[in-house]
């Protein structure tokens, strides 16, 4: 069975409760941010939520779930790659808040 | 046959098997495309961490929520409404595709417009690209930055959607260009579901 013919079969069904799912897991940053917690906590409370957020939206709205196993692979492992990379800053950034020297 | 006739055989018929993961063409091509995209979100996602997190007078300027909730709820909405299109035209609903891409775009003007509102209360605020009455300036570069950058691809994603659109309901267009199309609107939903709680909900005035 082809993609299209997948989404053809699954009906409106499974695309309404995911997009339940979406909405409640949305309503839910919205409640951290309201949470009495420290900035980071909240950072990374929301940013999960927005993580799983966003792997619901692409395994069922964007049908990745209904494509070949290698192509799912393919796009996950090359995107959590690069964005990993990206986080190599953040320890230079902490320093200009508490203004430490470059060390040598 | 030789050996090298067969080699030969082998490795010409290994490069026309068809296209990478049976995916079609223009389908690769569109998720490619957001692979692409998504760096360069992310990219300016990371550069306002760095920023936020490495700033100590960090404005925090949102009073409300009502705006930027309304604005999450219709884009998430938008995206069901693009399902049920592709949903449609895959059915043989030549009318009700259209109908429902229809709708989508107009999902997209009503956040556009929300956006631009939004962004027109800040100005009047006294916000600007530069400067801000509430702290840092480098604030306003981000906001405006991220948010129009965003804004940029639901401008583009409506024009696209009006233009797949009237195509499609003239027969030029099918349901497969519906779909690469969806593609592109569920990726515009999904940058804004890590939009809103970096940049609103954790720049909110307690």
């Amino acid at each position: 069975m082809t993609t299209a013919e997948q989404h053809k079969s699954n009906g409106i069904g499974r695309d309404l409760i995911v997009y339940i799912c979406l909405l409640a897991l949305a309503g839910l940053q919205f409640v951290i941010a309201y949470q009495n917690i420290d900035a980071s906590q909240m950072f990374a409370r929301m940013l999960a939520v927005a993580v799983v957020e966003a792997g619901l939206a692409e395994l069922f709205f964007m049908h990745l779930w209904s494509e070949k196993r290698a192509f799912l692979l393919f796009v996950v492992i090359f995107t959590v790659a690069v964005l990993l990379g990206m986080q190599y800053g953040w320890t230079d950034s902490t320093r200009m808040v508490v203004g430490a020297p470059f060390s040598k | 046959m030789s050996q090298a006739d067969l080699t030969m055989e082998g490795h010409s018929t290994g490069l026309t098997v068809g296209p990478a993961f049976s995916i079609p063409t223009k389908k690769l091509a569109m998720w490619l495309f957001i692979i692409a995209d998504t760096m360069t979100f992310a990219a300016c996602l990371v550069a306002y961490g760095f920023l936020r997190n490495g700033t100590p007078n960090w404005p925090r300027p949102f009073h409300s929520i009502t705006n930027v909730a309304l604005m999450t709820f219709i884009l998430l909405t938008s995206s069901l409404t693009m399902l049920n299109g592709l949903r449609s035209a895959r059915a043989g609903d030549k009318a009700g595709g259209f109908r429902w891409i229809m709708i989508t775009a107009a999902l997209g003007i009503v956040f556009a417009l929300l956006h631009i509102r939004e962004w027109l209360g800040l100005i009047d605020e006294g916000m600007t690209m530069f400067k801000n009455p509430w702290g840092t300036g480098l604030f306003g570069a981000s906001f405006f930055s991220i948010t129009g950058l965003h804004l940029t691809h639901v401008s583009c994603g409506v024009i696209a959607l009006i233009a797949v659109g009237v195509r499609y309901q003239g027969g030029r267009y099918n349901a497969d260009d519906i779909e690469v199309l969806g593609l592109y609107w569920h990726f515009v939903d999904l940058v804004w579901m890590f939009v809103v709680p970096l940049v609103y909900l954790l720049n909110l005035t307690h």
